[in-house]
């Protein structure tokens, strides 16, 4: 790292030319009780390097982290097999130090692999077109939900009680200052999605209903009929995916008619990072693509009849309508869009199925061990590669045993939604590539002797 | 019939209490072409320089404002389907949309097309 340092007489200057007299005089607008009156508690002036590489990695030993240890986390980020290929392309030069085109059509390598990206997010959710990257798949949640009011005129959204409850979260932060209004509900520990009575709360001051596919407990349902009730009503129909592997195997929600379809892409290409940074997908029917949010990357040709890439619907972007913008959300993920686009190139059609169906199968023989445990109930009569199970106790004090015995064993519904108590005994698992038959039999043995 | 322009590029033809709005085809050579054409529903209500319309060009997007106040009656449904009529005939079938006169008054703060013309030669 470069360090540049500042001397006083620097210093002096800098503030002598925006008129402050000293570095506090610039920290004025920071209350009194938020700001550092010295040094940080515990923390000592100075240590060498070697010293703070042995402290930190010291710290991170704490960590038991996604690698080491039999793994069932999902609800929206998975632990999938990233090829070490994906790691190497993205770092090549070319696309490391050029991802953002902020003068787009002299970067035509990093709109080709826009558009490329674009085209395999829109044949996955089976819509029109896709975008080329939102930030995340709960922001991306919320964009869809602006979009189908400016759509249809109309403030009111209905969202599914199998909708990620921080997908939820976000919208209704985001709702705030929108004015819009969230109809949302807690889900059951019920084997069926709650379509009927989503279908049941579609008025005229509906924009849309949202709905999660498959949904937080793993759910999948047929969203026809849910789509036929939106547009009797003219609201839209919104799909969240936050699986996206899930799309290798089942039919896209853009088949069934969805309007618009948007999702978290971080299982393809994308580690787990502590949570982030991700890439959302947003994906919608054509005849809606002047409502959506970011801009699309086209393909043309030039003067001389040779193709050629250019981004395209930019004037709905903040730079151009500032506050009328469609979003103003301002990255669009770009070394992540990358990185799904090459995992996803890398598996082809036919590996993503493969890939799908291996994660659906360890899924099925997961679901039927665990539920042989006595007093354990699997919640879902269908489910992909995550699923939902009934304890005998409250989920959330066990995952914790499990955890300290080294067992990743899922997430409690207890945790995602904290007041709940019909949910405090769900434990919701997902089961990938990475999943071994050992490492199921290590879950189901140690839970086995927990719930004894 | 008359015609009467505003500064923002508008124009608006008068005939009894009905105007028919466009832009210029001054506006029409500096925005370039156009891709699409946001236009207003029937129905609703203009205050004299409100928001009525967007043009949005390969690299710009522009708010149209209304020129006087008004009920909108149609907006241009031809532009949808082809919003190139707006640089091939900005001040006839590339209108934007009509509506109903509330206040005919506010047609004098506007200028004549003679008086338009000294005012983009101006520019």
């Amino acid at each position: 790292m470069r360090y540049l340092p500042l001397t006083q007489p620097d210093r002096e200057a800098m503030l002598a030319v925006i008129g402050a007299a000293t570095i506090d005089d610039l920290f004025v607008d920071v209350p009194e009780a938020a700001r550092l009156d010295g040094p940080v508690r515990d923390l000592p002036m100075h240590a060498s390097e070697m010293a703070v590489e042995r402290h930190m990695s010291a710290l991170a030993k704490k960590n038991l982290t996604a690698g080491e240890a039999p793994f069932f986390l999902g609800c929206g980020a998975y632990k999938h097999h990233v090829p070490a290929s994906v790691d190497h392309l993205i770092q090549r030069g070319e696309f490391l130090t050029a991802y953002t085109p902020y003068q787009p059509e002299i970067a035509q390598g990093t709109l080709q692999m826009l558009f490329e990206f674009q085209t395999q997010v829109a044949r996955l959710l089976g819509t029109d077109v896709a975008n080329a990257s939102m930030y995340d798949g709960s922001t991306a949640c919320w964009e869809a939900i602006v979009m189908a009011r400016r759509i249809t005129k109309r403030g009111k959204a209905i969202l599914s009680s199998g909708l990620h409850p921080h997908y939820v979260s976000v919208s209704k932060t985001m709702a705030k200052f929108t004015g819009d209004v969230l109809d949302t509900a807690a889900p059951e520990l019920a084997a069926d999605m709650d379509l009927d009575q989503l279908i049941a709360k579609i008025d005229d001051d509906t924009s849309c209903v949202v709905v999660q596919y498959p949904d937080i407990l793993g759910r999948i349902a047929d969203l026809r009929p849910l789509a036929d009730a939106c547009h009797a009503k003219k609201a839209l129909l919104i799909a969240v995916v936050t699986e996206p592997v899930a799309l290798g195997a089942i039919t896209s929600p853009g088949e069934m008619d969805a309007d618009i379809v948007v999702g978290e892409g971080q299982s393809l290409g994308v580690g787990l990072q502590f949570g982030g940074p991700y890439v959302g997908l947003f994906g919608c029917k054509d005849k809606y693509v002047r409502q959506m949010p970011g801009r699309l990357c086209g393909e043309t040709v030039d003067a001389d009849g040779r193709r050629g890439f250019v981004l395209t619907l930019s004037t709905r972007e903040q730079h151009i309508r500032r506050e009328k913008a469609t979003s103003n959300i301002c990255t669009n993920s770009g070394l992540c869009a990358l990185a799904f686009s090459i995992h996803m190139t890398l598996l082809g059609e036919a590996g993503l199925r493969q890939l799908a169906e291996i994660n659906h199968a360890g899924a099925v023989s997961a679901a039927e061990r665990l539920s042989q445990i006595p007093g354990v109930e699997l919640v879902n009569d269908s489910f992909f590669n995550e699923f939902t199970l009934k304890l005998p106790t409250e989920a959330r004090p066990v995952v914790r045993t499990l955890a300290d015995r080294g067992i990743l064993a899922g997430v409690s519904l207890g945790r995602l939604y904290p007041g709940e108590d019909a949910l405090a005994n769900g434990l919701v698992v997902a089961v990938t590539e990475t999943t071994t038959a050992e490492d199921v039999e290590t879950l189901a043995s140690a839970l086995q002797e927990i719930l004894a | 019939m008359s015609r009467f322009f505003t500064k923002d590029h508008e124009w608006v033809d008068v005939d009894g209490d009905i105007g028919t709005v466009g832009i210029s085809e001054y506006a029409q050579s500096q925005l370039g072409d156009v891709v699409f054409v946001d236009v207003p529903e029937a129905g609703k209500t203009l205050s004299k320089g409100d928001e009525a319309a967007v043009v949005e060009s390969v690299k710009a997007a522009s708010d149209v404002y209304s020129p006087v106040s008004g009920t909108v009656t149609e907006g241009n449904a031809a532009l949808t389907d082809d919003s190139s009529l707006v640089n091939s005939d900005a001040e006839a079938a590339g209108w934007f949309f009509k509506l109903t006169l509330s206040d005919p008054s506010e047609l004098d703060s506007l200028m004549d097309e003679a008086a338009y013309a000294t005012f983009v030669e101006g520019l």
